[in-house]
């Protein structure tokens, strides 16, 4: 509609019906031009690219799934020209990679193992499950102790603790056995522990402390020790499987959790310690952090393999699967240390002075005010420290421990399988393994930092 | 309640255990007993498990023959030098891939990490996926990959790829030519050095002269004539005394030019691409924390997209890449140990691996490796905090 005046001047009083943008501005075409083809520069680069893409990804999807061999019993089955990956390989050497030589009649207990291990954990990555403290007193606590258990066969012969390394308990005890239990060992163990609530309570009460609440406190951590040797001393009835039958996955899997679950706390220490106002307390740590982080992992393995033995007492020969996990649990706590170091350093110090205000104790304000933030910051450094840590499991091959890469290695050499692809299979398999376990772990952690970024900076 | 409240405006001391000071230089006390403990029962173990084993302490061994060989070394070594002369052939073949990786990783980080912030979809998708899969395996495997399944996968030396004629690559490594140094060299060397300087000092003397005077110099097409020049002068005067001899395959092998054994090329490769994924996070994340504001301020005033990259943003980036990229170069350097694990003889290999399996001196020898490796850290460490002084922001 519009209107027409008299003297034929004529005033539109609708509005024109909007247009649509040019072509060459929206849709696919426009965006082509912006991303891809904005100059003969970038045009070039496109090209590339494609080149690129077209030469890598069509023979790998035709390696892995078009031209691979899916069944088979042996090499005869992946020769002859233009064969892709022989999955029948990776088949055929799957007890092998993921158990080692760990006996074929006793694998139902690292299944245990692993489910256990994924039941427990997952409850703890949800954020939205409830019971997170029961979940991770589980997971880190008990789970280890059961781990351990089903994974060598427990039964551990514990006969002597302190008291019998001078003598004092067996000849008045004997040598008397209560279904694999060696009796000596607990009279030694609760003799040592009222022992030490005596002397520690008695010690503190001396100097004008609360003797009894020490002792008490003494008597819990001796109860807890005791509970974790009476899972480990008492006879299940499960054979005894030692480490060197580990291999595969499980080791890798092995080490990389223990070295989680120790180097955390460990790392968290040695933080508080660099941070602490003592000097000696500081500079120890500091020579602890800085000592580990100097050296590269293989040296380490190498301490833990030749050196360690020399330093412990004559006759003692640590298993050497448990002397590279020390070595990987130190080494990496040194890591851990330095990123909880960073989220100490960026806590305000209104938080501190907060806390001490209100009257807490300097480990209520550390466990109440201070580390859950702290913590909470660094989860992403935490996370990337895993997954270095997951990587450098591999390097247990180095010194005769056949984690996973080991037994891959291992596996190549086996004649029966020696084909031309029998390498990349093992290859391409091996890294979709490691991908997906260090995959898996960043993109948790973004998840859980988009999810905890509370804050309201930009 | 009778704890809470003290005696009315008595200065109520705490107990002797609860006193701060006192905690402290207890608990200080105890922490220093159970190091000194424990060092002091380690030192006893060792010394009564020498004795039992029979293994005379010190480094007197260094002096003695090694009785091995190394395939490659940098200094000339024998079967009989000593094994102090082992460890410096493994500590040059570190120092060697170190260097070579360090410089590769630079060049492919530097530019994957700006291929992450391209505007060009592909680049940036390419670059992503390169540094996903990259970071996301274990750098032994990537080695051990290398150097199983690629190198060991090309042809024979009959059928070597041969580059312009002039390299050639096959399992037996890759062969290059190598330079002859005839009469004169020396000169032409000198020329090389000569130049290098001189292009330093006129660089700085070309930006002092534009802060004066807001004048500025040809800098880099003198700078160029200047290297290209000058030892182009030497070597026409000398009468082109460098010369290179070309590979020829005679026989089953190569006869002249320098092999570079495939250990090396799949370690330095390996640690070298995985390194450059760090590497291009770490360029990544400094170019992203120059703030656009200063982009768009270079850019009101008149400055080119070049010149914006060049004065405004990569400055303020480097002050930012800088520190986490020589963390990046200590871990390329670390990392290199993982050569025992291809054979390759680098400092790990050959002394803590090789010396230390024939000699049992234990506890010298991983002393040594582990001391060379915390000295190289100890070092960056200090030039690191030196440069973060020198860099850092300074606010009021």
């Amino acid at each position: 509609m519009s209107m027409t005046f008299d003297d034929g001047t004529f005033i539109r009083n609708e509005m024109a019906p909007v247009l649509p943008p040019p072509k060459l501005r929206i849709g696919p075409v426009a965006w082509m031009r912006e991303n891809l083809f904005s100059g003969i520069f970038n045009t070039l680069l496109t090209l590339l690219g494609i080149l690129l893409v077209i030469s890598v990804v069509p023979p790998f999807v035709r390696f892995m799934f078009i031209d691979a061999v899916w069944t088979g019993e042996n090499r005869e089955a992946c020769l002859g020209p233009d064969v892709g990956a022989c999955w029948p390989f990776i088949h055929a050497k799957f007890g092998q990679l993921i158990y080692g030589f760990y006996p074929i009649s006793e694998r139902w207990r690292v299944d245990i193992v692993f489910a256990l291990g994924a039941v427990l954990l997952v409850p703890l990555l949800v954020p939205s499950l409830p019971f997170k403290r029961t979940g991770s007193l589980l997971f880190f606590v008990v789970y280890p102790v059961v781990a351990f258990v089903l994974l060598t066969g427990g039964n551990i012969n514990a006969s002597a603790f302190l008291l019998e390394r001078f003598g004092l308990i067996r000849p008045f005890v004997g040598d008397a056995q209560l279904g694999g239990i060696n009796l000596a060992f607990w009279v030694d163990f609760g003799l040592t522990t009222l022992l030490f609530m005596a002397a520690i309570g008695g010690f503190i009460a001396l100097l004008g402390g609360n003797g009894r609440s020490a002792a008490r406190t003494t008597l819990f951590v001796f109860l807890a020790l005791g509970a974790v040797i009476f899972c480990w001393d008492a006879d299940v009835g499960l054979s005894y499987v030692e480490t060197r039958q580990w291999g595969g996955l499980l080791v890798t899997l092995v080490i990389a959790v223990t070295g989680i679950v120790a180097s955390l706390p460990l790392g968290i220490l040695l933080a508080l310690g660099r941070r602490s106002q003592m000097p000696v307390v500081r500079l120890l740590s500091v020579i602890f952090i800085e000592f580990w982080r100097g050296v590269p992992l293989i040296t380490v393995l190498f301490f833990a393999t030749y050196m360690l033995p020399l330093f412990l007492p004559q006759g003692t020969n640590p298993d050497a699967l448990l002397r590279a996990l020390v070595g990987v649990a130190l080494f990496s706590a040194a890591y851990m240390a330095e990123v909880v170091r960073g989220g100490l350093q960026a806590i305000p110090k209104g938080q501190y002075e907060g806390a001490m205000a209100v009257g807490l104790t300097w480990s209520q304000m550390m466990r109440l005010i201070v580390l859950p933030q702290a913590l909470t910051l660094v989860i992403p450094g935490i996370v990337n420290s895993f997954i270095s840590l997951f990587k450098d499991t591999t390097l247990v091959l180095i010194v005769s421990i056949f984690d996973f890469l080991g037994q891959l290695r291992a596996a190549f050499t086996d004649p029966n399988w020696a084909t031309p692809v029998t390498l990349y299979t093992g290859f391409a398999f091996a890294g979709v393994v490691y991908f997906f376990f260090c995959f898996g772990m960043s993109r948790y952690s973004l998840f859980v930092e988009r999810r905890l970024n509370t804050s309201h900076r930009h | 309640m009778t704890d809470l409240a003290g005696p009315a405006g008595g200065h109520e001391k705490t107990t002797f255990i609860n006193d701060p000071k006192v905690r402290s230089i207890g608990l200080q006390l105890v922490a220093l007993i159970v190091v000194i403990f424990l060092g002091w029962s380690f030192a006893e173990n060792a010394r009564d498990n020498l004795a039992a084993q029979k293994i005379a302490t010190g480094f007197g061994f260094l002096d003695n023959t090694a009785g091995f060989g190394i395939n490659q070394t940098l200094i000339p070594y024998s079967e009989t030098s000593t094994y102090g002369r082992a460890f410096i052939v493994g500590l040059l073949n570190t120092i060697l891939v170190a260097v070579v990786g360090i410089f590769i990783a630079t060049i492919i980080g530097f530019l994957v990490g700006i291929g992450r912030l391209s505007k060009n979809f592909m680049v940036r998708t390419i670059s992503t996926v390169y540094v996903e899969v990259l970071r996301n395996l274990p750098p032994l495997f990537q080695i051990l990959f290398w150097y199983l399944a690629v190198l060991s996968a090309m042809p024979g030396p009959r059928n070597s790829i041969s580059v312009f004629g002039e390299i050639f690559i096959s399992n037996r490594g890759i062969i290059i030519p190598r330079p002859l140094f005839g009469e004169g060299a020396g000169i032409v060397v000198w020329a090389i050095g000569l130049a290098i300087l001189g292009v330093i000092l006129f660089r700085h003397w070309a930006a002092s002269r534009q802060e004066e005077t807001g004048r500025r110099l040809p800098v880099l097409w003198v700078s160029l004539c200047v290297l290209i020049g000058l030892p182009l002068a030497a070597m026409i005067a000398t009468g082109f005394p460098i010369s290179f001899e070309v590979p020829e395959l005679k026989g089953f092998n190569f006869v002249g030019g320098v092999r570079v054994i495939p250990e090396f090329v799949a370690l330095t490769l390996a640690l070298a691409t995985y390194t450059a994924a760090f590497i291009a996070e770490n360029v990544r994340a400094g170019i992203q924390s120059v703030s656009h504001g200063q982009t768009e301020a270079a850019h009101s005033l008149g400055l080119r997209h070049g010149q914006t990259l060049r004065l405004v943003v990569i400055p303020q980036a480097m002050r930012v890449i800088i520190p986490p990229l020589t963390s990046q170069y200590l871990n390329l350097t670390k990392n290199s140990s993982l050569a025992v694990g291809i054979g390759y003889p680098d400092l790990v290999a050959v002394f803590a691996g090789t010396s230390l399996n024939q000699t049992g001196q234990a506890i010298e020898i991983i002393a040594i490796t582990m001391g060379v490796y915390l000295l190289l850290s100890i070092i960056t460490a200090i030039i690191m905090n030196a440069y973060n002084k020198r860099v850092a922001l300074v606010e009021r």
